[in-house]
């Protein structure tokens, strides 16, 4: 299959259908509507299953069940959504299942807006529901590579037993860009999931019982030291990060998504007119790369972190710095997409102050 | 010496001892429940989905598949299973204030949706794990943790009747309530149980089997005196009668 021009929710639910995904279930929210609008077209065609929720809640709690019976679920919604979902995703990472959630950010905070924002990092990265656990984050900045990490996101979930994330704002969602979904790495298929409670417990090896409670303080201890082990494991293998010029760069930013796209317009301008900037650019949110971090000369000057929300990932930057340079941090929010004037004056800014002082 | 085994434990449950209090009647229908999925073969391709609340740990008794569900969500979870493993027989196990309170939209609308799963509700009008609250089923004047001089009607309301209720829904395939608190009703509600199995194996839509229980702890009350309370008054709200049957021609009213 060559390019085709699509728009990037529907991108997204054709990724996911390629990816192996078994079964879909959701509820409408603006910006994401037409994931499962495509899935509702596709999925019977395929065989596979699309159940439009009565909530968010049923609909993550169905995604509970699916993949404890051994499927690959995937669950689509945008920030308020998700916020409505974290229970369910406590359950799901408690349970050790696999699943794949696609956030489409908006503005908030509660009903906030409709518009495109980074301002879930905090929800995605840090979780929000109950207890010791994480999500794999990731935060592409184009379509193809949404299409490529949502195809393999259902590997990766299947291979940790955890629910894998992908954030991106209102804006990929609603644009259109030219994919390839053969480009896109081959997703493996799915391998027989001998714990699930599938209705077959005449197997071998008995019955199977998927649950995240632990009345005892001492196994309850065990089994979360035994999900903080798949957590090291992640941090170790799964930061993914892209380094933009940083080589000679005086001032770094760290952008991811959207806001990624926008800074890399500002870089080329800023190195056009000679001012030497960089980028880190996330690609995972949770790990956090810091790694990126250690791969820094020591002759940058400044990081300065941009958004779409007011300084969350910024907190995951002043920690991976860990003092090394000075910070500074440029945002927008509440549905606000800058332009790269806003950030390539924000850095002539910083160099006249630095000039004055 | 001649020997005749004339009773043995059902296969369908675990050795596991039940931590149910002394004249629960938990015990009696999860054994219900159990020799039904023996009985009828279905025991292998089952799904049990534990709620929360008493029977939180059902799965350890139910001697198949098991998926412990967040408070009131057992039938999404069971939706979720049923729906990419429609061969299996999926059922959830669910108390008053798991289904009638934390969970009335997820039991509306699996029976909206006619899913093909069993319910298997237990109704003692109280909050039993948590130590006695109130829920939506408490009597009117019953005295709880949370209604210390007795259920007020004018604050909070008269106590709902799920099965009625869900009788409207056009997908409610099969609805009873049902008593365990003697043989002949025992015997009774294995019955109905069987014929809930029988609606979801057949593809016919949801259905549900309400059972009146008791909560002797929670209640204040010995063993006897709860069966009694529960005859005398919780019988009376909450009568015992096929609510659908769309096997036999049931129309939606």
């Amino acid at each position: 299959m060559a390019k085709v021009l699509m728009k990037g929710n529907e991108a997204m639910a054709l990724a996911a259908i390629e990816g192996g995904c078994d079964a879909f279930f959701g509820y409408p929210i603006t910006p994401q509507n037409e994931i499962p609008e495509y899935l509702s077209r596709h999925m019977g065609e395929k065989g596979r299953v699309f159940v439009q929720a009565e909530s968010e809640v049923a609909a993550i709690n169905m995604v509970y069940g699916a993949a404890g019976a051994g499927a690959r679920a995937l669950t689509s919604s945008s920030s308020p959504g998700i916020a409505l979902k974290q229970e369910g995703i406590s359950y799901i990472a408690g349970s050790e299942l696999p699943c794949v959630i696609i956030n489409v950010m908006r503005g908030g905070p509660g009903l906030g807006g409709i518009q495109p924002s980074q301002a879930d990092y905090n929800q995605v990265t840090k979780g929000g529901g109950n207890g010791d656990y994480h999500l794999l984050a990731f935060a592409p900045e184009n379509l193809q590579e949404t299409v490529n990490i949502i195809k393999e996101s259902f590997d990766l979930a299947d291979y940790y037993r955890n629910p894998v994330i992908i954030a991106v704002d209102g804006l990929l969602g609603q644009m259109m860009e030219p994919v390839d979904l053969e480009a896109a790495p081959k997703t493996e298929d799915a391998k027989e999931k001998k714990w699930a409670a599938d209705g077959n417990s005449d197997r071998e090896g008995g019955r199977n019982v998927i649950t995240s409670i632990h009345l005892d303080p001492l196994e309850l201890e065990q089994h979360n030291l035994k999900l903080k082990k798949k957590y090291d494991e992640m941090r170790a293998k799964e930061q993914r990060y892209e380094m933009i010029e940083t080589d000679d760069a005086d001032i770094v930013f760290v952008a991811y998504g959207s806001m990624a796209r926008i800074a890399r317009s500002a870089v080329k301008t800023l190195r056009e007119e000679g001012i030497k900037v960089g980028m880190i650019r996330p690609v995972t949110i949770w790990p956090f790369p810091e790694k990126a971090f250690d791969e820094l000369s020591k002759s940058v000057k400044t990081l300065l972190t941009l958004e779409m929300s007011l300084g969350q990932m910024h907190e995951d930057v002043r920690a991976a710095n860990n003092g090394r340079f000075q910070l500074d941090f440029y945002g927008r929010t509440g549905g606000v997409v800058p332009e790269p004037e806003e950030i390539i004056d924000h850095v002539k800014r910083m160099l006249e102050k630095e000039g004055s002082s | 010496m001649n020997t005749k085994t004339v009773y043995e434990p059902t296969k369908g449950l675990t050795e596991r001892e039940f931590h149910y209090c002394p004249g629960c009647t938990h015990g009696i229908i999860h054994k219900l429940v159990a020799e039904v999925l023996v009985e009828k073969g279905l025991l292998e391709k089952s799904v049990a989905v534990a709620s929360v609340g008493c029977s939180v740990f059902s799965y350890e008794y139910f001697n198949c598949d098991a998926h412990q569900a967040p408070h009131g969500r057992a039938p999404a979870v069971a939706t979720g299973i049923k729906r990419v493993r429609p061969d299996s027989a999926v059922f959830t196990y669910q108390g008053d204030g798991d289904l009638a309170s934390i969970g009335t939209a997820e039991i509306v609308h699996a029976a909206h949706r006619g899913e093909n799963i069993t319910v298997i509700f237990v109704n003692n009008a109280i909050y039993g794990m948590t130590g006695g609250q109130m829920a939506p089923t408490t009597l009117i004047g019953q005295k709880t943790t949370t209604s210390p001089f007795g259920r007020d009607k004018t604050l909070t309301g008269e106590p709902l009747r799920i099965s009625e209720m869900l009788a409207t829904i056009p997908g409610a395939a099969y609805l009873e309530r049902v008593s365990v608190h003697d043989p002949k009703h025992i015997r009774k509600a294995k019955k109905s149980i069987e014929k809930a199995f029988d609606v979801q194996m057949k593809k016919q839509g949801f259905s549900m089997i309400e059972f009146i229980s008791t909560c002797p702890v929670n209640w204040g009350m010995n063993p006897m005196e709860s069966i009694e309370w529960a005859k005398e008054n919780m019988i009376p709200y909450y009568p015992l009668k096929v609510f659908k049957d769309k096997t036999k021609g049931d129309n939606d009213e």
